[in-house]
């Protein structure tokens, strides 16, 4: 055991335990090595290639949004029946998506679950990112974006779009300060380190009233504490009104009281999908297997299992109970999901996003990086569906019949400006996430140290 | 101040003050200087106006500029709506022969762009061994109407006197009202209306005419309370060669398609008047005749309709 493979091929770890499968436990780290580690570093040609690759891609929906611009909405293939379509079942993944800031942040942390203190920082940048970006593309399915004002000017209280506008921006920034806050102690030791990076200005900007004493560190603590406890129900009712934009409308499909929960539980299940993403991705490229390990990908293989057994559970109710009585409003709907033209995205999305993932993660190898990474793929990408079969299939079964309208009205695929500004908002996405973790360590440095001490201490 | 909210009145009294100062004033700065885009030379052809004093006063010609067209009445008014009025409409199922006659006027009058229709004539069938009969629809303005409970900004709006109107000034295009529609008669303009003219385009936009319409806003049925205002009949109402829509004032009790008037109530229990899906609670002004003791054969409209 104790001179298997190291990964780093400096002294001291090559003295340190390990554990079997080759992976150095972290407690054998030095606070050095912990550092230079994690400092954040310079995008190699891979790196490169994917900045490069999210750039063009939106580059080409900031082109497509200026020709919807420039000639309407009519550039897109919504029309008066599928009058909402792939942009706000964008905006609904997105909100969905930043719910696991809340979860691995907030809920893990308030019930003192120390594992996922890697992760948090991981979650809140996907969290504030996708919250930005489901922010942008509500204003570009608008028909008059340049009117947005209108909104403060004239808001009522009592239609949701308004609750959907306070809650997203108080969410926002309440990610933005739990990002924030952590961010500081690792701030001064980006500070603190010999060469200067560009990012120099940038991180004294933030972060120089840092000064690490006691009394600072009481008051963050205290401050995160707060947040922690804040952003729960913020995050509940993010996901739970933008689910109202739908459920407070009369449509078959839509008509759910079951709405609340089935977008929350769906929400926590894609975040803890796109989590395990995120956390191979950046535990591959940043050689993190030292601090990301096999028991993270293992702990968070059991928390996406549950939420996934809870979603499906959600899911049950949604459609079976429905279906037990096919009232005639809800028949055709229920049809086109079952057995009709959507049939095939919908079984693809409930069997790819839910049952095969549950599956996979029960058992302990399935829960190792690789194949959770695939799972996490399946489970986002089959979310992203499931938001457009909750979008568009009710528009298109209304209750009286599609009548007295162009053919082409009576039918919807996304035209390809839909597409790449859908796709262009992805690639913003993860841009943001990318960028962030050029310039800023993407695992908390500060916390990981003081968990290595206080392990230590425990010995 | 919002511009479109001035009165007349106001208006007229800043042109007729403006013009005061600019009489009586000798300092150099023409009091049109702010808001001119151009320099106008005085043409010394003076005409006479008067003022709110009841004076007579002479103004240079020039300096009168062309008013483009005042809304008859101020946005808040159009807001308010007619006092003591309750419009509602009856539609006689039994007269339809889906002629279209009454889509054609509405569409004109309102220059809705030719891929919409604010008022549809559906083929219905509730069951299957049912009669089919020819529907017309157009807004219910319902007395708890769902569009308006979810508008972000109050752009589409109930009034005093039962009717939902759109201000297309203020729309921003969100089609929440679109999706929260039982009755999907709500459209958008998807692009700026084929049917609108440039000259149109200029005109302040009215919530009672509901023109012009305009690129990124919805549109709907108005119930044509500029009509109203004039004691005429919406447009639907009068183009109908059969006499399928009545319109007409709740208070009063009294609908009529222009040749005939019923007391609405009369009406309503002899003929067994219902409501479209009342049971979702929108409690809509439109009333329907069951398609009882027909005028023509449903077969009779399938020449016309296309889909």
């Amino acid at each position: 055991m104790e001179n298997s493979i190291s990964i780093n091929n400096d002294k001291k770890a090559a003295n340190a335990p390990t554990f079997a499968n080759g992976r150095r436990k972290p407690d054998a780290l030095t606070d050095e090595q912990i550092i230079s580690d994690l400092l954040p570093r310079k995008f190699g040609k891979l790196g490169m290639i994917w900045m490069g690759i999210l750039v063009v891609i939106c580059m080409v929906g900031v082109f497509a949004y200026f020709r919807q611009l420039k000639y309407g909405l009519v550039v897109t293939n919504m029309r008066d029946y599928a009058s909402w379509g792939i942009y706000i079942s964008n905006f609904v993944f997105f909100v969905a998506i930043s719910l696991v800031g809340s979860l691995i942040t907030a809920v893990l942390r308030l019930t003192g679950v120390h594992w996922s203190t890697p992760l948090t920082r991981i979650a809140e940048i996907i969290a504030v990112s996708a919250i930005t970006f489901a922010a942008i593309i509500i204003i570009v399915d608008m028909g008059r974006p340049e009117r947005f004002y209108n909104l403060f000017l004239f808001g009522r209280l009592q239609s949701p779009i308004i609750w959907d506008v306070t809650v997203i921006t108080t969410y926002f920034f309440i990610s933005l300060l739990l990002l924030y806050i952590p961010l500081l102690p690792d701030m001064k030791i980006l500070l603190a380190t010999k060469e200067k990076t560009k990012f120099y200005k940038l991180y004294r900007f933030m972060g120089s009233f840092w000064k690490g004493t006691h009394l600072q560190f009481r008051i963050s603590k205290k401050a995160i504490n707060i947040l922690c406890i804040a952003i729960v129900p913020v995050a509940f009712s993010i996901h739970t009104v933008t689910s109202w934009l739908f459920a407070t409308t009369y449509r078959p499909g839509w008509d759910s009281t079951n709405f609340g929960p089935y977008f929350i539980s769906g929400a926590f299940l894609v975040g803890s999908g796109a989590v395990t993403v995120a956390m191979y991705v950046f535990r591959k490229y940043y050689n993190l297997k030292n601090y990301i390990t096999y028991e993270h990908f293992d702990k968070m293989g059991k928390v996406t299992v549950m939420l996934a057994l809870l979603y499906m559970y959600f899911n049950v109710n949604e459609f079976l109970v429905p279906a037990f009585k096919m009232k005639k409003p809800e028949e055709g709907f229920l049809d086109s999901l079952f057995i009709g033209s959507f049939a095939p995205l919908f079984w693809s999305a409930i069997l790819g996003g839910m049952i095969i993932p549950i599956i996979v993660l029960l058992f302990k190898k399935g829960r190792h990086p690789f194949p959770m990474f695939i799972v996490g793929i399946m489970i986002v990408v089959g979310a992203w569906f499931k938001r457009y079969l909750i979008v568009t299939p009710t528009l298109l079964h209304p209750f009286l019949p599609m009548h007295n309208v162009p053919e082409s009205y009576k039918h919807y695929f996304p035209s390809w400006e839909e597409w790449a500004i859908a796709m262009g908002s992805l690639a913003g996405a993860l841009l943001v996430i990318t960028i962030f973790a050029r310039i800023f360590p993407i695992i908390p440095i500060q916390e990981t140290l003081i968990e290595q001490h206080e392990k230590e201490h425990h010995k | 101040m919002d511009i479109n909210n001035a009165s007349r009145k106001e208006f007229l009294a800043t042109l007729v003050t403006g013009g005061l100062v600019l009489a009586g004033c000798s300092s150099k700065k023409s009091p049109f200087e702010a808001g001119a885009d151009e320099m106008v030379k005085a043409s010394g052809e003076k005409v006479k106006l008067l003022s709110v004093d009841g004076e007579v006063i002479e103004v240079d010609k020039a300096f009168l500029k062309p008013v483009p067209q005042l809304p008859a009445i101020t946005n808040s008014e159009e807001r308010r709506g007619i006092p003591g009025k309750k419009f509602v409409m009856v539609i006689d199922l039994s007269r339809c022969k889906n002629l279209r006659k009454c889509q054609a006027a509405c569409n004109h009058m309102h220059h809705v762009h030719s891929d919409l229709n604010w008022l549809k004539v559906y083929p219905m069938n509730e069951g299957e061994h049912t009669a089919p009969y020819w529907q017309p629809t157009t807004c219910m303005h319902c007395d708890e109407p769902p569009c308006v409970k979810v508008c972000p900004v109050d752009a589409t709006f109930k009034r005093q006197d039962g009717i939902v109107l759109i201000d297309s000034d203020r729309c921003i295009g969100c089609r929440f009202c679109m999706a929260a529609c039982p009755y999907s008669i709500r459209v958008f303009n998807w692009e700026k209306p084929d049917t609108v003219s440039e000259e149109l385009c200029g005109q302040p936009y009215s919530c009672e005419t509901s023109v012009p319409q305009k690129k990124g806003t919805v549109g709907k049925c108005d119930f044509c309370p500029d009509m109203a205002r004039k004691n005429e009949l919406p447009h639907c109402v009068s183009a109908c060669p059969n006499g399928t829509f009545f319109y007409g004032d709740l208070n009063e009790d009294s609908v009529t398609n222009g040749a005939e008037t019923f007391r609405f109530s009369d009406l309503i229990k002899d003929k067994a008047g219902y409501q479209l899906m009342d049971d979702l609670g929108t409690k809509p002004s439109v009333y329907y005749l069951p398609p009882a003791a027909r005028n023509f054969p449903f077969e009779k409209g399938m020449e016309i309709d296309k889909g």
